[in-house]
């Protein structure tokens, strides 16, 4: 009874186009994003529970806040644009060392012109999203195949250039400042005079990228240049009949989608990792992202918050429900089962329900609002 | 459908049959994939304000026609000069600006997406906000949203599809998908038309319908048309001029009385061989 749109009557285009048309969504809403900035960060000083030790901040929240960021670069471009990447790791990758190189200073030696091209350190907070402006060029010169291949094909290009990726920031030790381990660490990172060391100072970071990058991306696919990339998804030749340029969009997706992809590897590297090797960004990484998309659902903002979360969560629970209950598992049949749970739900829902969780969830409101009638 | 459909007031003089100015002339085309001879040696124009049948039997060439005049395909031979303007092959999103819409013999409509949100495709070359301005929403592109919605709004009122608006086209009944799509043709307030098969698999009522709005589209905005229909009734009812096509070769070009007594034509439909 409490979910029913009756007595709200949309007088407007704006309020019929409002990304949450539905009074109690609007409230809920503002419900979480208080919980989020407020409440959150009181319990966690506090060490209430759940937020006992910094483990639920530090290895929980922070990680799925970036990497539902990360979802939501990738949805843009498989979900939205329909152009299937296996390259998201290296783009992620790309944002971190680029953010990484900024804020410690780059330094190119031109020799044969007897000058060298020299940027001083700059602040982290610049140097993350120069980190997804790098990755978004990159992300469209890369996104020149998609003009002439397109499904297993370009799926195969971007795999290639994960390997490439790879392979540079393991061979190039100018990315990683010559440190002859391979590995490098963040510098310190400031907003303003403030030092953000806490895992709460680096929670609010990431929730606040999260909430501005993410509103950004619903903007764009709810406007006309998200009808043109769901236009390409789905029917290419008739989108060109609209006037709707291949070349635009295409690259504008891939441009856009690396954008948000380097800002949450930078963010990734930066806020959560500290210390990183190119490995935290291989191929496993762009199938982990792969999986949140098509779990949560392929073409939604709202998928890419629930696909992060399972995949997240699931191996978590994996292991302490069977303690709990009294089953000792071990580690390595968690592990195996997280694979076995994650694969047979992929092909579940890839066979049933494309949309994912947020379709899912979408008809669950679509019930609640017509309750307690069963159509 | 209100006439601010068309903001910009071009001088369109209400219903007016094809007052002889030659829209679109397409000039000794020939076209063939490898061995297949698609179209061979067609010329026809269509002029403006009319509405112009292309029939023939199945295999006849005609949607290639409409492929070759809205830059689909390209021609081997021949030239097709719009507006004035004469050309080989362009690109199709080209031929989209200069005011070249067209639908599908079978239904090409973007599946994921709703009824409304479908349309506004067809907007999509009349709205200049950049992709910064898209992404802060809130201000100027959300007024160039509102007011492309209005006129979205006005098209849906008139196919009279208003309850499917938020419905994803995927799951919509044929007819309505066919409704949908003359609507995202028309949003791209198009100077020529060009329907494949409009009323292919409809039933008699949804026929009388889509006729309907064929007749008020031209006669509103004098929009010209070019229609390709099986149904000879609704060609004799509906068109100004017909042209006949049959294996790639036009075999007979003129009103739809001419057409109908021409001995070619029905040699052609009953199949005599030549
Ligand atoms: N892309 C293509 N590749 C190869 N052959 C083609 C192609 N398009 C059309 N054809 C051939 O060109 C000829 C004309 O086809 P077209 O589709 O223009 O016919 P049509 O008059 O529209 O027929 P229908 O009434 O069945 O729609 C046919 O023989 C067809 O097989
Ligand atoms: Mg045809």
């Amino acid at each position: 009874m409490l979910y029913r749109e009756a007595g709200q009557f949309k007088t407007t285009y704006a309020a019929d186009m409002a990304v949450f048309p539905i009074r109690q969504d609007r409230i809920a809403l503002a419900l979480l994003v208080a919980v989020a900035f407020i409440a959150v960060p009181f319990m966690a000083e506090a060490q209430v529970w759940p937020f006992r030790t910094d483990y639920m901040v530090r290895a929980i929240l922070i990680p799925f806040l970036i990497l539902s960021l990360a979802a939501v670069g990738v949805n843009i471009l498989i979900g939205y644009c329909g152009q299937i990447s296996l390259g998201s790791g290296a783009f992620m990758a790309i944002g971190a060392y680029s953010a990484y190189k900024f804020a410690t200073g780059v330094h190119i030696p031109l020799a044969w012109l007897g000058t060298a091209i020299s940027i001083p350190p700059l602040p982290g907070l610049i140097s993350i999203p120069l980190g997804g402006l790098m990755a978004a060029l990159v992300g469209i010169l890369f996104g020149i195949p998609s003009l002439r291949i397109k499904g297993l094909y370009l799926a195969v290009a971007t795999l290639a250039a994960q390997f490439f990726f790879d392979w540079v920031f393991i061979r190039v030790k100018w990315f990683v400042n010559y440190n002859s381990s391979g590995s490098v660490s963040a510098p310190d990172m400031y907003l303003g005079p403030i030092h953000i060391n806490t895992p709460v100072e680096r929670y609010l970071l990431c929730l606040s990228a999260v909430v501005i990058f993410a509103t950004l991306a619903k903007n764009l696919v709810r406007g006309n240049i998200g009808r043109q990339w769901m236009a390409i998804r789905d029917m290419d030749i008739a989108a060109e009949l609209m006037g709707i340029r291949p070349l635009y969009a295409k690259l504008s997706a891939f441009a856009v989608s690396s954008f948000i992809v380097g800002v949450a590897g930078a963010l990734f590297a930066f806020m959560y990792l500290g210390a990183w090797e190119p490995l935290a960004f291989d191929i496993n990484r762009s199938f982990q992202l792969l999986f949140m998309v098509i779990i949560g659902g392929l073409g939604s903002i709202l998928g890419c918050f629930l696909g992060a979360a399972f995949i997240l969560i699931l191996p978590i629970m994996l292991d302490q429900i069977p303690h709990a209950v009294g089953i000792p598992v071990s580690v390595e049949t968690v592990s195996h089962l997280v694979f076995i749970v994650t694969g047979g739900l992929i092909c579940y829902l890839l066979i049933v329900e494309p949309r994912g969780f947020a379709r899912l969830w979408g008809i669950a409101k679509e019930k609640l609002r017509l309750w307690p009638f069963p159509y | 459908m209100k006439a601010d459909v068309n903001p910009k007031p071009v001088a369109r003089s209400g219903p007016v049959v094809a007052n002889g100015d030659v829209l679109l002339a397409v000039s000794n085309v020939s076209l063939s994939f490898g061995g297949v001879k698609a179209i061979r040696d067609v010329s026809l124009d269509i002029r403006k304000g009319e509405i112009r049948a292309i029939i023939g039997p199945n295999g006849a060439g005609k949607t290639s026609m409409l492929n070759v005049i809205n830059g689909f395909y390209h021609p081997q031979q021949g030239t097709i000069s719009f507006k004035g303007r004469e050309r080989r092959a362009m690109r199709p999103y080209i031929a989209a600006s200069q005011g070249i819409a067209r639908t599908f013999q079978n239904v090409a409509l973007f599946k994921g997406m709703s009824t409304l949100d479908n349309i506004m495709t067809g907007r999509t070359l009349k709205m200049r906000k950049g992709i910064i301005q898209q992404a802060l929403y809130w201000g100027l592109s959300q007024r160039e949203e509102i007011q492309h919605r209005r006129v979205v709004e006005e098209i849906i009122d008139f196919l009279e599809i208003q309850h499917i608006r938020k419905t994803p086209v995927g799951k919509l009944p044929y007819g309505l998908q066919k409704r949908v799509e003359l609507g995202r043709a028309l949003a791209t307030e198009p100077e020529l038309l060009l329907l494949d098969e409009p009323m292919a698999g409809m039933n008699l009522e949804e026929k009388q319908d889509m006729s309907r709005f064929i007749l008020t589209v031209r006669d509103a905005f004098n929009t010209t048309i070019a229609l390709i229909e099986h149904d000879i009734g609704v060609v004799m009812d509906l068109s100004d001029r017909v042209v006949v096509l049959d294996y790639g070769r036009k075999i007979a070009d003129g009103t739809p009385a001419e057409v109908q007594a021409n001995q070619a034509v029905i040699d052609a439909y009953l199949g005599i061989p030549h």
